[in-house]
């Protein structure tokens, strides 16, 4: 077990937005974790990162108890996240982007070896071209594969990939689904957050499904799509969708 | 965050100007670079904090103070010499600087800005109030002190050479920082601070180094310069205006830039003396000062050296 969870609760005021969750990755896998808007993806991520502390529950990594451990301790440890709200730094450039990832992540690179590592990333995810341009100057796509290639600078063990796929069109989606295969290949585990169903049933080992801050299932991508609970919170009370189709017949 | 080789014509461009005096032994010059020198010495270390961190210290001036006043107490009273009364001068404000950071650094932007300038007014009201130090006419140098430098006029040449030293120190240590990992850390600060937390940057501890460093070189010019000026008061040591100042010549030059700050003192002097001297605008410096600020945020807000920089790619390598 590379991470675990135990009962971990995140509480804003009077929600629960992350609700005794617990779940466990191993070494080597793509974890999709999946749910409707506003179930606690984003603010497990947090949890996990490091940018809030929970108010329940213990987050380990390799067996470490890393529950009140700061963000940027952890980064070095061997957690790197992308943010689905991207956040590059925009007065440097994209190349200063990734090498401060390089530097300051599990790497711990001097400046030297971060420009080394910081250009054979940006080659990994195509954006090669655009070292030397400011980093505000590119558009969402590419600012999506700055925030992939900073946290791959680092040199971590797990990823967190918040919605990198969202806003992409099909064939950037292919493109980077092929990254992320690469990384896997490399041995980084993989924690991702999706709401693009396709791509993530098809690159993830296990998925997890939260509502509400709740899990509600977990298991592989075919008994998680099966499952009654989550096309319930997909599409609302199965029933009712079928007394709805009733009724229209009738009419 | 590449070295490239700004520093092989900013040092000696220095160079040249603290030279100018000596060579032509004129007084008159010796006392307008002693003002460069000190304005360039001045930006260039608020920079660090303000241009590569992003925290805008308004205050900053208080460090100036601080270190003016520990100096002029262990000169006047103790019979410290100069140099080592500075050194002392220069890492009680970085103390100083790390305590009060403890508090000001939690805070972020404006609000930063606004605890900065508190922290300039508490500190001169204490000041003020603190009879060891001569309370609100502060203190005045027993002419004595100067003859262990060979006399008042030599006292002050030698006052001169140090400012120089002081000087050159802060714009290399400055241009390292920039260019080190450490620069590159604060930058990130500076663009977003909680992704370079998450990035794995100990953003507490690296705004508390950077506030120091900021603090370091203030302390020492002020104690050179109330060395040279031979008496100290509050009002003249937590001068507001002068902070003002200080951040109107790193946007002027540049912020975060290395060269910046260094230009901008150069040429916020001069404009400085022109329009003191003319009848006209002698009252409006200020005024015309912020004037000038308003068009630089609104059309080049990287200053001087990032206006050239984005025009002129091929300056990049020596315009830091």
């Amino acid at each position: 077990m590379i991470l675990k969870a135990e009962g971990v609760s995140k509480i804003f005021g009077g929600l629960v937005a992350v609700n005794e969750v617990s779940f466990e990755v191993s070494e080597g896998e793509i974890f999709g974790v999946i749910g409707p808007n506003g179930a606690g993806k984003t603010t497990l991520f947090n949890v996990i990162s490091g940018v809030y502390y929970p108010e329940k529950g213990r987050v380990f990594f390799k067996g470490k108890d890393i529950t009140k451990l700061p963000a940027y301790k952890r980064a070095r440890l061997g957690i790197a996240r992308t943010h689905q709200i991207v956040k590059p730094l925009n007065e440097l450039t994209v190349l200063e982007n990734v090498m401060v990832g390089a530097c300051f992540g599990k790497a711990g690179a001097n400046l030297k070896r971060a420009e080394r590592i910081a250009l054979e990333v940006l080659e990994t995810v195509g954006l090669s071209d655009k070292a030397e341009v400011l980093a505000g100057s590119l558009n969402v796509p590419q600012k999506k594969r700055l925030e992939l290639a900073r946290a791959l600078a680092s040199q971590p063990e797990v990823i967190l990939l918040d919605e990198v796929l969202a806003g992409l069109n099909p064939t950037e989606v292919d493109e980077m689904l092929k990254v992320i295969l690469d990384i896997k290949a490399k041995g980084i585990t993989i924690l991702m957050i999706e709401h693009l169903m396709h791509a993530i049933m098809k690159v993830s080992d296990r998925i997890m499904v939260l509502d509400y801050g709740r899990k509600i299932a977990e298991g592989t991508p075919e008994e998680v799509s099966k499952d009654p609970k989550v096309i319930e919170a997909y599409l609302g009370d199965p029933d009712l969708a079928l007394k709805l189709v009733k009724k229209e017949g009738s009419a | 965050m590449k070295r490239g080789y700004t520093l092989f014509w900013l040092v000696p461009f220095l160079l040249v100007i603290s030279l100018y005096p000596v060579v032509t032994k004129s007084v008159i010059a010796r006392e307008t670079v002693f003002i460069i020198l000190m304005y360039v010495s001045l930006a260039a270390s608020l920079n660090i904090i303000m241009g590569y961190a992003g925290y805008v210290s308004f205050g900053h001036i208080v460090y100036y103070g601080i270190g003016g006043y520990v100096a002029f107490y262990l000169m006047h009273h103790v019979g410290v010499r100069l140099v080592p009364a500075m050194l002392v001068a220069g890492l009680f404000s970085a103390l100083m600087a790390l305590a009060v950071g403890e508090a000001v650094l939690r805070l972020r932007g404006a609000i930063f800005a606004i605890a900065t300038i508190g922290v300039n007014e508490a500190i001169k009201s204490l000041v003020t109030n603190l009879s060891f130090l001569g309370g609100a006419t502060g203190m005045f140098f027993n002419f004595k002190i100067y003859r262990a430098y060979g006399g008042a006029a030599k006292a002050i040449w030698y006052a001169y050479y140090v400012m120089v030293a002081v000087t050159l120190i802060t714009v290399v240590v400055s241009y390292f920082i920039k260019t080190s990992k450490f620069g590159l850390g604060l930058f990130s600060i500076r663009e977003d601070e909680d992704a370079a937390f998450v990035l794995g940057v100990n953003t507490k501890r690296f705004k508390s180094l950077a506030y120091a460093f900021s603090a370091f070189f203030p302390g020492m010019v002020g104690a050179v310069f109330f060395f040279k000026a031979g008496n100290i008061e509050p009002e003249d040591a937590f001068h507001l205006v002068k902070s003002i100042e200080m951040i109107f010549m790193v946007m002027l030059g540049g912020y975060g830039t290395a060269s910046g700050p260094v230009l901008g003192a150069l040429i916020y002097e001069r404009l400085k003396g022109m329009l003191l001297v003319n009848p006209l605008f002698k009252n409006l410096h200020l005024a015309i000062a912020g004037f000038v600020l308003l068009l630089i945020v609104l059309f080049a807000p990287g200053g001087l050296v990032g206006y050239l920089r984005s025009k002129f790619r091929k300056l990049r390598g020596v315009l830091e």
